[in-house]
C-alpha cells in the first residue's frame, strides 16, 4: 500500500485485497511491521453534516488511505469504534453518525480536542471499469463521496444516488451527477434508493455499482445490479473488536469485515448465507436482520 | 518431503500447526477456513456456559514485536457453540479442538460435558486466560486448583482427550503440568498469553479498556520455549501443544525442539500473510536442510 501514489486506486481485486492488508508481509523484516497502536489526532474542524452526522476534519495525514478503509477511533475511557474514512485530502476526515455513546462523544468534539486513531485498516473499494454508480443509504454515503472524488481524479465517470429516510438525514452531495431520494419525499425523489437505481441501471451506462448503507438495502442493490449484469461492490459492517484480523469477532460466516472487507464483491456477498440474514452482537450471538 | 505428521493423545494431525484458541475461531466457517489455509488442527474460541460480552474496546493492539489483547472471553455460550463445533467437525477435514472455560470446577465440568456432545477430537481447558481476573485467580496459578478442575471434568467426560492450557506466569509450570497429568489430563497446551499492559503517553492512560491484557507475538516466544521445555522435562511422555510467538518455520522447529508435539499459531495470522501455508512450508524446508525426516527427530536431547 505504501508504494502506491496517494489516493490512487490499485487495479484488480486481488491487488486491492492485499493492499488493504500489508503487502509482502512475510518477506518484510519485523522492524518494518506496521504499528497498530493509537496515534493522537487533533480535531481541526467539526461541521454539522445533517441532523445526525458530524464531519470531523483531523490534523492527520494519511496519503495512502483509500476509500472503503476505516480507522479505529478511540475515545479514552469510553470505547473504540471503526469509522470509515470520509476523505484524506487535505487531511483525514471522519463522518461520525451519533448513534451510540462513543459516536455521540466523538460527534461532540470541538476544534482543538484530540481523539486517538489506529489505521488505516481494511480492504478498500477497487476500480472496476470507468463508469461508476454510487448508492449510499443514510450516513453510508460518507465513504462513497471519498470514492467519487478519487475515482473522478483517476478518470472514472461517477454518478451517485444518495438516499435517506428524511431530508434532515441526507448527506451532502459529492462530485459528479447526483440523485437524491427520501422515504418521506421531503427532499429529492420520494422512495428509497432502489426506485432510483432500477431506471439508471436499465439505461445500461454503468460498469459497477458501489454501495454502502443498511445491509438489507445493500443486498437489494447487489441483487438489482446482478439482475442487470452489472458488477457491484459493497461495504459490509460487523461488530468489531481487534480491527486487524486476529480476534475473529467481525465474522460474516468465514469472511472477516476488518481484513477481508469492509469492501466486498456484491456477488460474493450474495453467496454468503450470513449476508443480509444476521449479524452478531458483542458476545457473538447471532442477531437476525 | 519430510513427514510433518504428528499425533496428540491418539489424534492424528497431517501437520503440527494448530490454530490457537481465541484466534479467528468464532464459528464453523472460520475454523474450516483455517483448515483450508493449512492448519493441521483447529481450536475454537473458548466458550462458557452462558454468553459473555467481554471487555469494551480497545481490546487489542499490535506492534512489530508484540501484541496485547483483552477481548475478555466474549462468546455466545455453549449451546450456540455446540452447533458451530458440530459443523466444523463435519466439514473442516482436520481435528477440531473445542476450548472451554468456566469460573468453577463444577461449571468447567458442565461446559465440557455439553461441548462433548458435538464430538470434538480434543477438549482444551482454558484455565489460564489472564483477562478475567475479576472472577478470581486463574485456576492454572495453583497445582491444587488445576487438579480440581481436571478431575471434575475427567469424571464427566471420559471419551474425549482432555488438554489443559497453562499460563506462563507461575513459579513452576512443570509441577503444574505434572499435577494435571496425574489428575488425568491427556495433554498440555502451553502457553497462554503473558499478563501485560500498554500505556499511551499522550492519552495518559492504559490503552486496553481492561487496562491489563495478554501479551503474545514474537516477544513471547523465548518465554514459551522455556515453559514448554519445563513441561517436557516434568512430563516426558505427555502430548504437548506448544505455542507462543511462533511466526516462522524456524520458530516452529524451536518449539518442537523444546519438546512440543504440535505447534499452535495465534498472532502469526497477523504477522504473516498466509501463516499456516508459509510456516508449514518453511518448517518442511528447514527439516530438509537439516536432514530431519520426521518431526520427533527434531526434539532436543535433555
Amino acid at each position: 500500500m505504501g508504494k502506491q501514489a496517494a489516493g490512487k486506486l490499485k487495479k484488480g481485486t486481488k491487488g486491492a485485497a492485499s493492499a488493504g492488508r500489508r503487502a509482502a508481509r512475510s518477506s518484510a523484516p519485523l522492524s518494518c511491521m506496521p504499528c497498530l497502536l493509537p496515534i493522537r489526532a487533533k480535531v481541526l474542524k467539526n461541521e454539522k453534516e445533517n441532523s445526525l452526522v458530524s464531519l470531523l476534519t483531523l490534523d492527520l495525514q494519511m496519503p495512502d488511505a483509500m476509500p472503503g478503509q476505516f480507522l479505529m477511533a478511540w475515545q479514552p475511557g469510553m470505547d473504540e469504534k471503526p469509522m470509515s474514512i470520509a476523505e484524506n485530502k487535505p487531511s483525514v476526515r471522519l463522518a461520525i453518525a451519533a448513534v451510540g455513546p462513543c459516536s455521540k462523544k466523538l460527534a461532540e468534539t470541538k476544534a482543538g480536542d484530540c481523539i486517538y486513531v489506529r489505521g488505516p485498516l481494511g480492504k478498500p473499494f477497487w476500480p472496476a471499469g470507468k463508469r461508476w454508480l454510487l448508492v449510499g443509504g443514510g450516513y453510508g454515503f460518507a465513504p462513497l463521496r471519498f470514492l467519487a472524488r478519487v475515482g473522478m481524479e483517476n478518470g472514472a465517470k461517477v454518478e451517485s444516488i444518495c438516499g435517506a429516510r428524511t431530508k434532515g438525514l441526507l448527506m451532502k452531495a459529492g462530485p459528479g451527477k447526483n440523485h437524491q431520494t427520501t422515504d418521506d419525499g421531503s427532499a429529492g425523489t420520494k422512495g428509497n434508493v432502489l426506485s432510483a437505481l432500477e431506471p439508471l441501471l436499465r439505461s445500461g451506462h454503468f460498469d459497477c455499482v458501489y454501495s454502502c448503507g443498511p445491509e438489507k438495502m445493500m443486498k437489494a442493490v447487489a441483487e438489482t445490479a446482478k439482475k442487470h449484469g452489472v458488477k457491484s461492490q459493497l461495504s459490509v459492517e460487523r461488530y468489531m473488536k481487534c480491527g486487524f484480523g486476529v480476534c475473529g469477532h467481525c465474522a460474516m460466516g468465514g469472511w472477516l469485515a476488518c481484513i477481508d472487507g469492509p469492501s466486498i464483491d456484491g456477488n460474493e456477498a450474495l453467496a454468503n448465507p450470513a449476508f443480509g440474514a444476521y449479524h452478531t452482537d458483542k458476545a457473538g450471538r447471532k442477531i437476525r436482520y | 518431503m519430510p513427514d510433518l505428521s504428528t499425533a496428540l493423545a491418539g489424534v492424528k494431525l497431517d501437520n503440527p500447526l494448530v490454530l490457537a484458541s481465541g484466534i479467528r475461531g468464532n464459528n464453523a466457517q472460520l475454523l474450516i477456513r483455517a483448515a483450508k489455509e493449512g492448519a493441521g488442527a483447529v481450536t475454537s474460541k473458548s466458550c462458557s456456559l452462558q454468553a459473555r460480552e467481554g471487555h469494551a474496546n480497545p481490546t487489542a493492539i499490535a506492534a512489530p514485536t508484540y501484541m496485547l489483547n483483552a477481548i475478555g472471553l466474549s462468546n455466545p455460550g455453549v449451546e450456540a457453540e455446540i452447533e458451530e463445533i458440530r459443523e466444523a467437525v463435519k466439514k473442516a477435514g482436520v481435528p477440531v479442538i473445542a476450548s472451554v472455560f468456566a469460573g468453577s470446577a463444577e461449571d468447567f465440568a458442565a461446559v465440557a460435558a455439553r461441548i462433548a456432545v458435538a464430538k470434538p477430537a480434543i477438549i482444551e481447558l482454558d484455565i489460564s486466560c489472564p483477562n478475567v481476573h475479576k472472577e478470581g485467580e486463574m485456576f492454572s496459578s495453583s497445582a491444587d486448583w488445576a487438579v480440581g478442575v481436571t478431575k471434575a471434568i475427567k469424571q464427566k467426560v471420559r471419551s474425549i482427550p482432555l488438554f489443559v492450557k497453562l499460563a506462563p506466569n507461575v513459579p513452576d509450570i512443570g509441577a503444574i503440568a505434572k499435577a494435571c497429568q496425574t489428575a488425568g489430563a491427556d495433554g498440555i497446551t502451553a502457553i497462554n498469553t503473558m499478563p501485560a499492559m500498554w500505556i499511551d503517553v499522550r492519552a495518559k492512560r492504559a490503552v486496553l479498556a481492561n487496562q491489563y491484557g495478554g501479551l503474545s507475538g514474537p516477544a513471547l516466544l523465548p518465554v514459551a520455549l522455556r515453559c514448554v521445555h519445563s513441561v517436557r522435562k516434568a512430563c516426558p511422555s505427555i502430548p504437548i501443544i506448544g505455542g507462543g510467538g511462533v511466526t516462522s518455520g524456524e520458530d516452529a522447529a524451536r518449539m518442537l525442539m523444546a519438546g512440543a508435539n504440535a505447534v499452535s499459531i495465534g498472532s502469526a495470522v497477523w504477522y504473516r500473510q498466509n501463516a499456516f501455508g508459509e510456516i508449514r512450508q518453511e518448517l518442511a524446508g528447514f527439516m530438509k536442510e537439516e536432514g530431519f525426516h520426521k518431526l520427533p527427530e527434531i526434539r532436543l536431547e535433555g
